[in-house]
């Protein structure tokens, strides 16, 4: 089924209503191998819909989700377990666990240990459990929370609960990471070097869909960009395509999108 | 963030406050070596000089602890180890001990032969030395709260005081034919505990705010190292006290002991943490992991040398049964975090598979198991039960899965009374059950009968008392590699967070509902045991609740008073909750009333469990971790997913 032409993810016509209520209308989308991809929209314009349409968090009503040419199933765990890794919006965390262990469960998919084999300890338990927690560490080292290992989640600042979150979801070893506003509630120090740390993940082979309300962030970061809007998606493209789009400018008030406008950058948790 | 100083409550000059502390617990114990009552009517008999008994050896611990803890607060040298954090407050809590002891042993004397003429000096001497000990202790330097606001109920409430004998007065003037009547009573007895509990709340709240009592973050001092070899006789030595101890609870004989007994080691044990030691010890136990393991199996497994009859070694053989079993239950609800309201009816399938198999001759199949066939059988039935309940429910997420499993729990108990043979095939023999199961016999090894090991003879249950902590250690065991392990990790990601967890890549349903079998599974293996150490198998073993554990409401009141998704917790919290209702049968009528008080009193003031997870504390009591993130990282609402 795989041709060498297609992209990682190919989004087709995906549609999403509650009741009467359409929060995500025909969209489509396609990332390719080593892309970063931006999605910005105001709020309520169906962005984290979109996503858990992806991610079989939501069956959508209409369209499809294909994964390196295979139709995803509306399951969460098969996404995963398929490649498709994500953060959430506002940050869910296995709170009361530690930080490595956070990163740990994240990954499960790719670990094959039963209860048999937790209870026995045989040696390809031992090696296993080795071989997970020094991929951890190097995902945490990574991150730059390495030294945070054995503390709680819940007590982490929150911009390191944002970084953890996508340790977690690099632990599974994804093909394509979807950030759902990464750099929500951060200080621009902060915005800064998460900037660094999505460059660092697409230099590890993994492409990245993005959504964020910081234009500048999207802008230096994305390779294209697409703009949803009451769930409708109305334009794709680089920086000057989104920026000079009319019905873009409009959308957000006729706010300028230079730079780091208040009201496009405020974002409501 | 309350501030914390270091003051006496009562101002006396230090020197005077130990003294006093020295002398009242010196007296409290030595009260011990005289007659505390003149009658032998009292249970325990204590008449004698010179030979203390029940009671009085309470006391004697009481106050030689305090004396030894006060002795280590103030440096003294070669005692300093019982209090490394040096903190008053564990002395107080000692003397309180003492008093504790001192005040119900004489109320109970005064009340049970009627009138404080029954209390002989020794008697006396130990009012006075409980006082003073209290008084003194009172007047060391303690941890205490700078500032605690006077707080005073509802003005409201008070009223109910003059409500309360009222009521009781309505209630008796009239006559116990009027249909009225039994309505009235329940109305006053209702009001007069609504007024006690009113009454209560106030004294605590006027007590606390004159007490100011508080902890002091005292930073322990890094432990002497000794060899390794002193450690761990420490850790055995440790052991062993702890067997005795509780060797003493499972031992006593009357109810007036054991109440005794739970007031002095809920304060000791308070006490020792206080004081730092249950720390100490607890870094020790960590460094010597197999050590610990060892000794903690080898002090349970010497429980049935120490008695002379199977009295006791039947209670404990029930104990470790129903310990297991909340142990099991554990994994379904301390791990996975699913409220399962009818899991002893796993114990249930369990008891009767073994049952239907083991030869009994009421049984309707004739065939009898050698032991580890009818072991297999009841956990593998048990564990298709799990699944068979688990797979239809466990796709649902929150209170369905309690409300099912409840219904479940009673639907095994009324299948179990109709397979009789005149509302259904004759399985079972509906009430009266499956009698007649015969004794265990393991490669020859007749578990029914006595045996002479070690010059010492092991009656019956002293053998299935041994068999059932083989299976106890093996469900530790299982519970301990399974937590900690990818398996585990998943069970506490759905617990948290089952939406985050599936986005992780764990299959929710799957994990679920394997935590729900193996729950089941072990509990089932429990119960092949339980229906040959009991004889009979009836349904009524198996509810919901009762006055009497193991039911459902007991095992899960094990596992969260004892602490949830820990080992030692459910099997500390199953202990206690099946020793209080055996000893306390005095209570009767009561003893559900009071055992929900108790609860609710504990839940209040230790909402993470008697022995809480390392996570669970730190969830519960902020304040001393570091500041919590300024965001709001647990919103949980599937919109914002
Ligand atoms: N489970 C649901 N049931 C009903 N309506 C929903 C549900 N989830 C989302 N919606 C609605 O869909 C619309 C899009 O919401 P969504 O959260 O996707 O917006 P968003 O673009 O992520 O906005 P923000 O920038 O604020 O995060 C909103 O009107 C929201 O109320
Ligand atoms: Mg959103």
């Amino acid at each position: 089924m795989t041709t060498a032409a297609a992209p990682l993810l190919d989004v087709t016509g995906v549609t999403m209503r509650f009741g009467g209520l359409t929060a995500v209308n025909d969209v489509s989308l396609t990332v390719g191998e080593g892309e970063i991809i931006g999605l910005i929209g105001p709020n309520g314009a169906g962005k984290t819909t979109f996503f858990n349409c992806l991610t079989g968090l939501y069956v959508p009503t209409e369209g499809s989700v294909r994964y390196r040419g295979t139709l995803l199933p509306p399951k969460p765990h098969l996404v995963t377990q398929a490649g498709i890794a994500r953060t959430f919006q506002n940050i869910r965390l296995f709170a009361n666990m530690t930080v490595l262990e956070n990163v740990l469960v994240g990954r499960h998919t790719r670990t094959r240990e039963g209860v048999f084999s937790a209870i026995l300890r045989g040696p390809g338990y031992h090696r296993a459990e080795r071989e997970g927690r020094e991929k951890a560490m190097e995902l945490l080292a990574f991150t730059g929370l390495a030294e945070k290992a054995d503390h709680l989640a819940r007590n982490l600042p929150y911009g390191e609960q944002r970084k953890l979150e996508i340790a977690r979801a690099l632990a599974s070893e994804p093909g394509l990471l979807l950030l759902d506003e990464p750099t929500a509630g951060m200080n621009p120090q902060e915005t800064r070097a998460a900037e660094e740390l999505v460059f660092a993940i697409r230099d590890k082979g993994v492409s990245i869909l993005v959504i964020e309300h910081d234009m500048r962030f999207i802008f230096n970061l994305c390779d294209r960009t697409a703009v949803l809007v009451q769930g409708e998606k109305i334009v794709e493209g680089d920086r000057e395509t989104v920026q000079t789009d009319e019905r873009v400018i409009t959308a957000y008030l006729g706010a300028p999108l230079e730079g780091t406008t208040p009201a496009v950058t405020e974002t409501d948790q | 963030m309350t501030t914390t100083e270091t003051a006496p409550v009562i101002p006396l000059p230090a020197r005077a406050a130990t003294t006093l502390t020295g002398l009242g617990a010196l007296a409290t114990a030595a009260s011990a070596a005289l007659p505390w009552t003149w009658t032998s009517d009292f249970p325990g008999d204590l008449t004698y000089t010179g030979a203390p008994a029940g009671l009085q050896w309470l006391a004697i611990a009481a106050g030689v602890l305090t004396l030894v803890l006060l002795l280590a607060t103030q440096g003294t040298p070669g005692l300093r180890w019982a209090a490394p954090t040096r903190s008053n407050n564990a002395v107080l809590l000692a003397a309180t001990g003492a008093l504790a002891v001192a005040a119900y042993s004489v109320t109970a004397i005064t009340v049970e032969l009627g009138g404080l003429a029954n209390l002989e000096p020794g008697g006396w001497i130990l009012a006075g030395g409980g006082l003073l000990t209290v008084l003194g202790a009172l007047g060391l330097p303690l941890d205490r709260r700078t500032a605690v606001p006077v707080r005073i109920l509802d003005k409201r409430l008070f009223l109910l005081l003059p409500a309360a004998p009222l009521g009781w007065y309505g209630a008796h003037a009239i006559p116990d034919d009027q249909p009225v009547a039994p309505v009235m009573t329940a109305l006053s007895g209702a009001l007069a505990i609504a007024a006690g509990a009113v009454l209560l709340l106030q004294l605590g709240h006027l007590a606390n705010s004159w007490l100011r009592l508080g902890k002091a973050d005292r930073p322990l001092p890094p432990p002497r190292r000794l060899p390794s070899w002193v450690e761990v006789l420490v850790i055995i030595a440790a052991f062993g006290a702890g067997l005795y101890a509780i060797t003493f609870g499972i031992d006593t004989e009357y109810g007036e002991l054991f109440t005794g007994y739970l007031l002095l080691a809920a304060l000791v044990a308070a006490a020792l943490t206080r004081s730092g030691l249950i720390t100490r010890l607890r870094t020790l136990t960590v460094q010597h992991r197999p050590v610990t393991t060892g000794a903690a199996f080898a002090a349970a497994a010497s429980f049935p040398f120490t008695q002379s009859s199977d009295q006791y070694t039947s209670v404990a053989t029930n104990i470790l049964i129903f310990a297991t079993v909340a142990l099991g239950l554990n994994i379904v609800v301390g791990l996975a975090g699913l409220l399962d309201l009818g899991y002893v009816a796993f114990l249930g399938v369990g008891a009767y598979a073994a049952a239907l198999v083991s030869g009994s001759p009421a049984s309707p199949i004739h065939v009898q198991f050698p032991f580890w066939a009818a072991m297999l059988t009841g956990a593998a039935v048990s564990m298709v039960f799990g699944v068979l309940i688990g797979a239809p429910t466990l796709r649902l997420r929150g209170d369905y899965l309690a409300i099912v499993t409840l219904g479940f729990g009673e639907i095994f108990r009324i299948t179990m009374l109709n397979l009789n043979g005149t509302t259904g095939p004759k399985v079972t023999n509906g009430s009266n059950g499956i009698p007649r199961i015969p004794d265990l016999e393991i490669l020859g090894f007749d578990l029914g009968k006595p045996h002479t090991v070690a010059g010492i003879e092991l009656g019956r249950f002293s053998n299935y008392y041994l068999l059932m902590l083989l299976v106890t250690a093996l469900v530790v065991l299982v519970f301990a590699r399974v937590g900690n392990s990818r398996i585990g990790r998943a069970w506490v990601a759905i617990r948290e967070d089952e939406t985050a967890a599936e986005a992780m890549g764990i299959n929710g349903f799957r994990l679920k509902l394997l935590a729900f079998a193996l729950g089941a599974c072990l509990a089932g293996l429990a119960g092949t045991v339980q229906a040959h150490v009991s004889y009979t198998v009836t349904p009524d073993q198996y509810t919901f609740a009762d006055a009497l554990p193991p039911n459902s409401a007991f095992l899960l009141a094990a596992v969260i008073l004892g602490g949830m998704g820990t080992i030692s917790g459910p099997l500390v919290g199953a202990t206690l909750l099946f020793l209080i209702p055996k000893k306390l049968e005095f209570l009767s009528d009561y003893q559900l009333l009071a055992f929900g008080a108790a609860l609710i009193v504990l839940m209040r003031v230790r909402p993470e469990g008697l022995i809480p997870n390392r996570r669970r504390q730190l969830e519960f009591h902020e304040a001393a971790t570091p500041a919590p993130p300024t965001g709001e990282p647990t919103a949980l609402t599937k919109a914002g997913a």
